[in-house]
């Protein structure tokens, strides 16, 4: 075991959220040290262009992602089932390396809404307790729209988001998103350039009476010069966002927005494959004294520090929390304890829709498109439904990569000269329409530690228990319901539903949105971290991330996770480094 | 901290400046004469040479490769035994002025002491206070790896007869104030011509042709004189100043050598002493006509080098715009550009090659970098980009042909 001089603040992850926490905290003339599992990765080196164009290499092969011969999860889809290690990438792919899976996202860059963070009481309000179901386990999230927006609002311009604000101030405005949040500024980049997709489509939910308005986009519109300084490039709309590092410096991740002037602080480092396996308790069992992490070598290291954060991936936070013993582990039986409930995710649909109109499709960006937001959250009534949540519809013009994305008719053969003669005719003409649902919190669905599979460092593996339950299946059947209209009314050659398979299946990929299980909130007995992500049982550890949702909203996380990532820095910056200790009292 | 560190250089720097003088002998106590010594060196970018990547700082050790050979920097440290510790003052400024070494050797005038001739003793006597207040690293000598006749050093003073021109700075009268701090700062501590004067075939700097340019480590360090095209002639003193102090300004970004001395030296220094060295370099006449600003020949362009046209639709339009337009402020214009233009194509072969970064500084830290095109395109290939973008849009500039890009693809070849 190597032992460290003591950090005043140790990251364990180096991500979206670590990043963020880092470049603030510096700021303050803390020594700050990342512990990253992954390798080093710069947009000049590991993204360049054209090297980083390479479909087969990342999003076949894998490259940016998690490596499941050294850490995976096991799954179930329920306690009746013996859970199974997933020994290749599902329907999720987190992140390993420097910018974490913020690296190989898409920039489709949300706020959730002031009714997302205020889910149970408002549903209660408006509909009476009686219409949450009984296994529905929802729960305020203990901070607000309105605390967060400064908070988004730094984040959007860190990140110089393109899109058209719909709500600023209070008043709406034309052609932006009529149902958000009040803005405090506009966004700070113009909308990315509309495809002929996304004019079809707008057109289309118009005429169906639905409020369409750009995807807000962490893909640049025009150069941008963020908080930081740190330059980004216009996006080239090349199509390479989803799986892939950004060679353009025009898709905000890290390495575009914060690293190029984070790396070169002197009171910052990051150790760059260093697995951490372990955090340490004192005697007491309510301070965080170390961490543990495991080297390219397979060298055990421990590296103590003043102040924690366990800043990784949603599932990797819990993990940690789960095989170090810190908090009490959640048990579905009694419906007591904390770490690993709560666990949620997204639920999808599609339509595939053939067109006449020849569209280009690989002309894209990974948030380029039209956005319907009427069917999210709290934007319509739920009453006559009866079902909690909602989400969005989108017409994504990612770039339809060549081996995973061609769209072709669902009866057309899969291989030999009938699929060819498919994807000739209908490459061009051919595009999946998305719909992007809640995910409630149930009872049954959580995450704990395997009894029977470990990782490669030798802990269990972290245990998965989800399925799909029938008040999200009907939200999303409605959904594609809704998104089946604005197909139809595109007049296209041909179109056709996937709906969300009424069981949950790890296997085909969906999202990487995992959520919950170390949950924020006002309440201990409900919640892992209070309402500025601070551990309720030792105050000096903090837990960042997805893993702090208490439920799943229908938007993607990023935007979120952001926001508060750098409400939870300003906290510990304004007021926990004054006087260390628990800034909620239990 | 690096905006910490410039606002306390600022600070200390100030003080320098309305301090009297330090007396001639350095003390380690004279603090305003140790601040002044720091800013003088990193005027001079001593550490470019003096310290190594990941090594000791001024422990010298660094490989300086010259057309002779490689010559390894000196460890100027004040170790007694290995670095400058022992040395006197008179044996300093010796060594400064004339290029001896405290021992009576010749050094290589790959230490620019042809330049360094120009600095006042009161600067050379602070550089030499602040090196005394470095902490001494014992290093390890390495023998030069110098050709025949040039590793016998005592032929140093032979060049030493033709090329030195010892001698402090002498203002020149025609010259304002400012115009005056420029030249001292570019013709002494700062020592452009280094690499930006053309060298005699023994190396000697050619001073009829200051700064007109010259080929260095398969980049051409620009030209600095007056010409509207390849020259300084087309920018404003701002513009020069937003170079030095940024990295980067609309007409080009710092990338190869320059990269470094903007990181290291340009981008640290007082703002008044970058107006100087603007303001000087303005006066400066356009040298020989080397490029040209011809009439808008795209079309011909296209059709005189269809192959480049070709590869360059194919592989630079992503950035630098079908036009050659650039993107304002992230990546660079071609068209027009004193680079693109330059009379030698040298730096934009080895640019297209093996790619090019641009300075991080506090102003511009992303450190954007083109990749290169070594992998892709063959030497035919380079050569008909380098042509078309010299002669398209309104560029005309000589050509080039495919053994210029060789030589330059197996001397910047890392195998």
């Amino acid at each position: 075991m190597v032992k460290h001089r003591s950090a005043d603040v140790v990251l364990v992850g180096f991500g979206q959220s670590a990043s963020l926490l880092a470049q603030e905290l510096t700021e303050t003339g803390l020594e700050v040290l990342a512990l990253e599992r992954g390798g080093p990765r710069r947009t000049s080196e590991e993204f360049a262009i054209p090297w980083v164009q390479d479909e087969l290499r990342f999003a076949i092969r894998n490259e940016l992602f998690e490596q499941p011969h050294r850490t995976t999860v096991s799954f179930r889809h329920n306690a009746r089932q013996r859970s199974l290690p997933m020994r290749h990438l599902g329907s999720f792919n987190p992140g390993t390396g420097v910018g974490g899976a913020a690296v190989h996202w898409n920039g489709q860059h949300w706020r959730f809404l002031p009714h997302d963070f205020e889910l149970r009481s408002r549903t209660v309000e408006q509909y009476g307790a009686g219409f949450i179901p009984d296994d529905m386990t929802i729960q305020d999230w203990g901070v607000t729209y309105a605390e967060l927006e400064p908070w988004y609002d730094k984040f959007d311009y860190i990140c110089g988001v393109s899109g058209q604000a719909g709500n600023l101030r209070g008043e709406i405005q034309a052609g932006g998103n009529p149902f958000e949040g009040p803005r405090s500024r506009p966004y700070p980049l113009p909308p990315l350039k509309r495809d002929l997709l996304s004019t079809m489509f707008d057109r289309a939910a118009i005429e169906v009476g639905d409020h369409p308005f750009p995807g807000p986009a962490s893909n640049t519109s025009k150069p941008y010069k963020n908080a930081y300084g740190v330059q980004m490039g216009a996006c080239t709309y090349c199509g390479f966002c989803e799986w892939h590092g950004c060679g353009n410096y025009s898709k905000a991740s890290p390495q575009t927005t914060i690293l190029p002037v984070l790396l070169e602080k002197p009171n910052f480092a990051c150790r760059t494959h260093a697995a951490v396996t372990r955090i340490n308790l004192d005697s007491t069992g309510t301070r965080a004294v170390s961490v543990n992490y495991v080297d390219m070598q397979g060298e055990e290291h421990e590296q103590p520090g003043d102040l924690i954060i366990v800043s990784a991936y949603a599932t990797h936070n819990v993990h940690l929390l789960l095989v170090s013993g810190i908090g009490r582990p959640y048990d579905p039986r009694s419906g007591k304890g904390v770490v690993g409930r709560n666990y949620a995710y997204q639920t999808v649909s599609s339509v595939d829709v053939f067109t006449h109109e020849n569209l280009n499709p690989f002309m894209g960006a990974g948030a380029l498109g039209q956005i319907v937001d009427d069917y999210n959250s709290g934007n319509f009534d739920h009453g006559r439904h009866g079902f909690i949540g909602g989400g969005y519809i989108a017409s994504w013009t990612t770039g339809q990569r060549p081996i995973g994305q061609m769209v072709i008719p669902h009866d057309a053969p899969g291989w030999g000269s009938g699929w060819k003669r498919a994807a000739k005719e209908n490459y061009l003409r051919g595009t999946s329409l998305a719909t992007h649902g809640s995910s409630m919190a149930y009872r049954d669905a959580y995450l704990d530690l395997d009894p029977a599979y470990r990782d490669v460092y030798g802990n269990p593996l972290l245990r998965v228990t989800f399925d799909f339950h029938e008040n999200d299946l009907k939200m999303s059947d409605f959904l594609t319901r809704q998104l089946t209209a604005i197909a139809r009314a595109m007049k296209p050659r041909a179109y056709h539903a996937n709906p969300v398979a009424r069981h949950y299946s790890i296997v085909p990929y969906q999202t990487t949105h995992n959520t919950g299980g170390a949950i924020m909130g006002n309440d201990p007995e409900t919640s892992v971290v209070n309402r500025y992500l601070q551990c309720w049982d030792v105050p000096n550890l903090f837990v960042v991330g997805a893993s702090a949702f208490p439920q799943n909203a229908g938007y993607n996380p990023n935007g979120t996770v952001g926001a508060l990532s750098l409400w939870a820095a300003d906290a510990i910056r304004s007021r926990y480094l004054k006087s260390p200790g628990p800034l909620v009292q239990a | 901290m690096r905006g910490r560190y410039i606002v306390a250089l600022a600070v200390l720097t100030a003080g320098a400046f309305i301090c009297p003088a330090a007396g001639s002998r350095p003390r380690l106590d004279s603090w305003a004469q140790n601040a002044r010594g720091r800013y003088l060196v990193i005027v001079g970018d001593c550490a470019a040479c003096h310290t190594t990547e990941w090594g000791e700082p001024f422990a010298g050790d660094k490989p300086v490769p010259t057309p002779f050979g490689t010559v390894y920097s000196a460890n100027i440290t004040p170790d007694e035994e290995t670095g400058i510790g022992a040395w006197t003052d008179a044996e300093f400024l010796r060594a400064m002025r004339h290029g001896i070494s405290a021992d009576g050797s010749r050094l290589y005038p790959a230490f620019p002491y042809p330049w360094f001739t120009r600095v006042t003793r009161e600067d050379l006597l602070a550089i030499r206070a602040y090196l005394d207040t470095l902490e001494p690293v014992h290093s390890v000598e390495r023998e030069n790896e110098l050709a025949w006749p040039m590793s016998w050093r005592f032929l140093v003073s032979g060049w030493n007869l033709l090329y030195l021109d010892s001698g402090a700075f002498e203002p020149d009268p025609e010259l304002t104030a400012e115009q005056n701090r420029g030249a001292y700062l570019v013709q002494g501590p700062g020592h452009c011509g280094a690499c930006h004067t053309p060298k005699s075939w023994m190396g000697g700097p050619q001073r009829d042709q200051a700064y007109a340019g010259n080929a260095l480590q398969n980049w051409f360090a620009a030209k600095l004189d007056g010409d509207e095209t390849s020259g300084l002639g087309a920018w404003s003193e701002q513009d020069i100043v937003e170079y030095l102090r940024t990295g980067s300004n609309g007409f080009a970004f710092a990338g190869g050598l320059m990269q470094e001395v903007v990181e290291k030296s340009t981008s640290r220094m007082r703002q008044s002493d970058l107006e100087a060295i603007a303001a000087y370099l303005k006066t400066l006449p356009p040298g020989e006509d080397t490029g040209g600003d011809g009439d808008d020949t795209a079309v011909a362009a296209a059709e005189q080098f269809p192959e480049g046209h070709r590869v360059y639709v194919d592989n630079c339009i992503g950035c630098h715009g079908y036009e050659g337009e650039g993107l304002p402020d992230v990546f660079p214009p071609l068209d027009g550009r004193a680079t693109v233009l330059s009379p030698n194509a040298t730096s934009l072969i080895h640019a297209v090659l093996r790619g090019i970064s641009e300075a991080s500084t506090e102003a511009r830290p992303t450190r954007i970098r083109m990749p290169g095109f070594a992998w892709k395109l063959s030497d035919e290939q380079v050569a008909a980009v380098v042509n078309y973008v010299r002669n398209a849009w309104g560029n005309h500039a000589s050509t080039v042909d495919a053994s210029a890009v060789a030589e330059i693809r197996e001397a910047t070849s890392a195998g």
